[in-house]
């Protein structure tokens, strides 16, 4: 197995153990966290991709390079937005829960 | 698969500008609400967003005349280096449809969200009118992207800009709901971005036009397929993963609401047209459009269902959101069906965008409606809506309008857009969707009609009305409601605008 093989599996495997958590954790923090833990899972992919592309001399591909900049820019604001609502929610409700006592909520459908 | 440089010339073409214009106009904007200052907010969209509506219409007629796509090559670097912006029919389309909802939506909200000079400034109005401009952009920049990952970047700054309409009054309820709005839109993104990165191993290319005339069924391009389509759907809303739509949207106040039900959720839809017709029409096999369909009609019957059995009318309104979500991805199957009889694949991808279309200007309307009907009452419990057509007459003829729209009753957009569904159901032999369109038509139309009846029941005496509602919002909401109605003339047109600029989508994919 080569270094490049490893950082794959690694990659996939946060990206499982990730998406595991999003669906199974209940609390909203451990939501976001799993969500992150997922994004550094794609992350190393395209790391991945971008050793596997490297070509006329270079190191590697520079575009993945490039798109994983942007990804983490979004994530980055995607969990302050998370955290901030969460927040908000602890302030006007002294809990941090999606709890299933919704004033307007849905019926479980 | 013809050659897709043929299809999308790499250089800019003529009226390339417009398609950066429409990009640059709504950040320009947001950026002006945020240097200006809280009171001048109101001031700037309603300056930017008339001459959204100019710029669209141009491009709408650049294109019309030149008959092909238009097409922007950013700092001249072509694809696969460079990114493009492309704008075909369905851009053209969805692009006037967006600016002519959000001038609505902003004529509207001037009376929820006044900013008078005299007035202490607060922070709901000035959020609403920023956001108001940042769905607008980011909108412009879903059906205005040329690759994967523009396309990526754009949802994601739709997903930013509409999580926080949900709890613009900051109640804990909508600010659960907004949460777990972004929960799953966060879910939804994180997949797509995964089924990018597996594109972008196997190409080398996230180009929607390279791509195209690239993709073959070999499991990494398969995987990433099925990872963007579950991403998306999360996004769109669609059954089962619709599950944070209905607090989200009737939780938020009623011009949010309509934002967010007429165009929001059509952002992640227009990307599934997107994947599905443009980028890998060649790997999506027959069964995979029967699944993808098969949701969307447990979403009809689903959706109705429960929007029959709410008490409340907002929240029988965003459940009917998400029963007409389903009708749009009945397109699949029939272009999957009408392609493999060697049959263009017109009328299910014009009957799709259509049924968008007029729902999102239907749904626009009945959301505002609401909106007005609860400002009058100070509720907005269904059984207790007696004499609402005495006080908001125009507002409870735009509701019906919308209704007949929803249920798809001759000359609305929705009757032309479910005609053109049928037609193609009925070519290709699948006879179960046109049952489902039937039955979702019968079951939208009860609801529909509890509540227009409901609320022509006359009352004794005079009520007294909570708020007094000007007339110019009643009148703007009857005004989205007719567009609805009268989009069905749409037929007339001698051409079809929707499909400028398309491939010709043909099962050759395969090699």
């Amino acid at each position: 197995m080569n270094a490049l093989t490893l950082f794959g599996l690694c990659g996939s495997a946060l990206v499982g153990v990730g998406l595991y958590g999003l669906i199974v954790n209940p609390q909203p923090l451990r939501k976001i966290l799993a969500f992150n833990m997922i994004g550094s899972g794609v992350f190393l992919l395209f790391g991945v991709v971008a050793r596997r592309g490297a070509a006329l001399g270079m190191g590697g591909d520079p575009v993945p390079q490039a798109l994983v900049i942007t990804g983490i820019v979004v994530a980055f604001s995607a969990t302050a937005l998370a955290v901030a609502l969460l927040l908000r929610l602890h302030e006007a409700t002294g809990s941090a829960t999606l709890g299933a006592t919704d004033g307007d909520g849905a019926p479980g459908v | 698969m013809s050659v897709a440089g043929a299809i999308f010339p790499a250089a800019t073409t003529a009226g390339g500008f417009l398609l950066v214009l429409m990009l640059v106009l709504p950040v320009l904007a947001v950026l002006a609400t945020l240097v200006l200052g809280g009171r001048h907010a109101r001031t700037v969209a309603m300056l930017a967003l008339p001459s959204g509506l100019v710029l669209a219409v141009m491009l709408g007629s650049e294109l019309v005349q030149s008959g092909q796509a238009l097409v922007y090559v950013l700092g001249g670097w072509a694809p696969p280096l460079g990114i493009a912006l492309r704008a075909d029919g369905l851009s053209a389309a969805m692009l006037v449809t967006t600016i002519v909802i959000l001038l609505a939506v902003a004529v509207y909200g001037d009376g929820d969200f006044p900013m008078s000079a005299g007035a202490r400034e607060t922070r709901a109005p000035f959020m609403f009118w920023t956001l108001l401009l940042a769905v607008w952009g980011a909108l412009n920049a879903v059906f205005l992207a040329g690759d994967l990952f523009t396309l990526y970047v754009a949802l994601e700054l739709l997903t930013f800009a509409g999580v926080p309409l949900v709890c613009l009054d900051g109640r804990p309820e909508t600010l659960r709901a907004a949460l777990r709005y972004l929960l799953f839109a966060l879910f939804g993104s994180v997949l797509y971005m995964l089924g990018a990165v597996l594109l972008y191993g196997t190409y080398g290319t996230l180009d929607i036009a390279l791509l195209a005339g690239l993709v073959r069924p070999v499991p990494a391009v398969v995987a990433a397929a099925a990872l963007m389509t579950v991403g998306l759907l999360a996004k769109t809303a669609l059954f089962p993963l619709h599950l944070w739509l209905p607090p989200a949207h009737a939780g938020a106040p009623a011009a949010a609401s309509a934002v967010l039900s007429a165009l929001v959720v059509k952002g992640s839809f227009f990307l599934v047209i997107r994947l599905w017709l443009d980028v890998m029409p060649g790997i999506i096999t027959p069964l995979a459009g029967q699944l993808l369909a098969g949701l969307g009609g447990a979403a009809i019957i689903v959706g109705n269902v429960v929007a029959l059995r709410q008490t409340r009318l907002k929240l029988l309104i965003a459940y009917s959101t998400v029963a007409q979500i389903g009708y749009l991805f009945l397109m699949f199957p029939l272009a999957a069906g009408l392609v493999a009889m060697n049959l263009p694949a017109d009328p299910a991808v014009t009957g799709g965008l259509l049924q968008a279309i007029s729902h999102a200007t239907a749904k626009a309307a009945m959301f505002m409606g609401a909106g007005l009907i609860y400002a009058t009452l100070g509720h907005d419990r269904i059984a207790d809506l007696q004499g609402v057509g005495r006080q908001l007459p125009m507002t409870l003829l735009a509701f019906a309008l919308g209704g007949i729209s929803l249920v798809g009753l001759p000359p609305s957009g929705g009757f032309f857009a479910k005609w053109l569904l049928l037609t193609a159901a009925l070519l290709t032999g699948q006879w179960w969707w046109v049952a489902m369109m039937v039955v979702g038509g019968l079951l939208t139309s009860c609801y529909v009609f509890v509540v227009v009846m409901r609320a022509l029941v006359a009352v004794d005496g005079e009520k007294r009305p909570k708020m007094e509602i000007p007339r110019y919002r009643e009148a703007v909401v009857l005004g989205l409601a007719s567009v609805s109605f009268l989009l069905g003339l749409a037929a007339l047109l001698p051409t079809d605008v929707v499909l400028i600029g398309r491939p010709v989508i043909s099962a050759v994919g395969l090699p």
